[in-house]
């Protein structure tokens, strides 16, 4: 029987639960790092027990960490993210340009067919890629050459905190960035090129619909169709069938379109879930009703998911990275929130139960399905 | 030897229970320590003194023989109690929050 690993990164550490496939009966592991602020912890299929960790601290910095044994034993890589050459200037706060500054790392994105090729996406935005395992880092400059002097950090930091490796094309990839916009690479990572069109953020931006300055708050999507992109924008969930071209809005019945993650069902591509926010301002559900809402038509037509979820007095958030799915043939739908709860689902979303229930805010959930 | 004292976050990440003890090479000052110290414990590289300009982290402070050398310059000799072994030079995690 298969086991169920789900890896939760928090403000104050990181937590490992286990199941089997039933995922009624969970272990909890943990802290691991206590104290230290887990930005992501995440696997790679490509060897199922290398693990990767971002870990930070505003008085020690950066960590990179990395483990052979599946979180047994862990060993520190490199933290040395140094952009390409003169840095260079984005947009500050009051209009001037400000140097670009490494603060810390939100997402790591393993390749599914290399254990030692890794991306890391990093605030200030910039991506940076390592093909051993970690000891080295080499930033991908192109990315900052797509009008970068224009990006402006958003209230949570100008971070890069979505990479998509294209699954039929090993040179393409997206990036998504707070207050920047989503990007595409069709070479590897030496150009990019904005892919922004359709967007629009009316209260957000002097221009609406200008190439740059939108605030992507995650992007995914479905291995089988990796021209089919679903983004959940500060308010609006997009849809783009031509990986990026183009965007629609598909928000259709939500209670609110403002959110943070996105996610696509394991074997139903057009099967999508969100977690609606209130607004910006109000970061907790509406109504005080934890609902997952999911979309079986890729967009437009959503139905609430609440049996399991707290229906009342309910005022936590679900950040960017912190909503998963796994690979089992019930396909299991994870989130964490900044309450502390994780909540599982088995079949796709229409029941649901917690996992655990007081953790410090979680920052990122990752599923693993192990033989 | 030098004894360096660290916080609890980098004792744990160092794998060291208590201070660490350096043979640091003359002039003993706080770039010389801190040289010694990530020779010997890489993983603490970047956690003290920035990864890219090698300035001390803004919340990491330098206590020693009562006194905070924090503003202190790097290549200034430090204390001779610190240099002869008689009184760590301490890392220390700045205080913050309410």
């Amino acid at each position: 029987m298969s086991e169920v690993r789900v890896l939760v990164g928090t403000r104050k550490g990181a937590f490992v639960l286990r199941s089997n496939e039933q995922r009624k009966d969970w272990t909890v592991e943990g802290p691991h790092f206590p104290g230290w602020e887990i930005y992501h912890i995440t696997g790679t299929s490509a060897a199922p027990n290398r693990l990767y960790v971002s870990q930070s601290d505003g008085w020690f910095g950066q960590v990179i960490q990395r483990s052979d044994d599946g979180g047994k034993t862990w060993e520190t890589v490199s933290n040395e993210f140094v952009y390409d050459g003169v840095p260079g200037t984005h947009q500050w706060y009051d209009g001037s340009q400000h140097p670009w500054e490494f603060k810390r790392v939100w997402h790591l994105e393993p390749s599914p067919t290399d254990p030692d090729s890794i991306y890391a996406g990093v605030e200030d935005a910039a991506l940076f890629h390592s093909n051993d395992g970690g000891k080295t880092w080499r930033e991908l400059p192109g990315l900052r050459d797509v009008k970068g002097n224009l990006w402006q950090p958003g209230a949570g930091g100008m971070c890069l905190h979505t990479i998509l490796l294209s699954p039929d094309d090993p040179k393409r990839i997206f990036v998504a960035i707070s207050a920047a916009g989503a990007f595409r690479t069709d070479d590897g990572g030496t150009t990019w090129r904005p892919v922004n069109q359709g967007l629009k953020s009316e209260f957000e931006l002097p221009d609406a619909t200008a190439e740059v300055g939108h605030c992507v708050h995650s992007i995914t999507m479905h291995p089988s169709r990796p021209n089919t992109l679903f983004m959940q924008k500060h308010w609006d969930v997009m849809r783009s069938d031509n990986a990026g071209d183009s965007w629609h809005e598909v928000s259709g019945n939500l209670p609110s379109d403002f959110g943070f993650p996105i996610a696509v069902h394991a074997h139903e591509p057009n099967t999508i879930y969100v977690v609606p926010i209130t607004s910006d301002s109000h970061h907790f559900p509406p109504d005080g009703k934890l609902r997952v809402y999911r979309s079986r038509s890729g967009g437009d037509e959503w139905e609430a998911l609440t049996n399991g979820l707290p229906q009342s007095h309910c005022y936590v958030n679900v950040l960017r990275n912190a909503l998963a799915v796994d690979s089992l043939d019930s396909c299991g739908i994870y989130f964490g929130t900044t309450g502390g709860q994780v909540y599982v689902s088995a079949d796709s979303g229409d029941n649901w139960m917690p996992i655990v229930r007081d953790l410090p805010p979680v920052l990122s959930v990752e599923v693993q399905i192990l033989p | 030897m030098i004894q360096v004292t660290l916080p609890t976050h980098l004792r744990v990440l160092a794998q060291v229970a208590g201070p660490v003890e350096l043979q640091v090479d003359e002039p003993i000052t706080q770039r010389a320590i801190l040289d010694a110290l990530e020779a010997a414990y890489p993983m603490l590289r970047g956690t003290i003194r920035d990864a890219a300009t090698r300035e001390r982290r803004p919340f990491i402070r330098f206590f020693a023989c009562g006194e905070d050398l924090s503003h202190e310059p790097a290549d200034v000799p430090v204390p001779p109690d610190v240099a002869a072994g008689k009184q760590p030079f301490r890392i220390i995690g700045a205080m913050a929050g309410g």
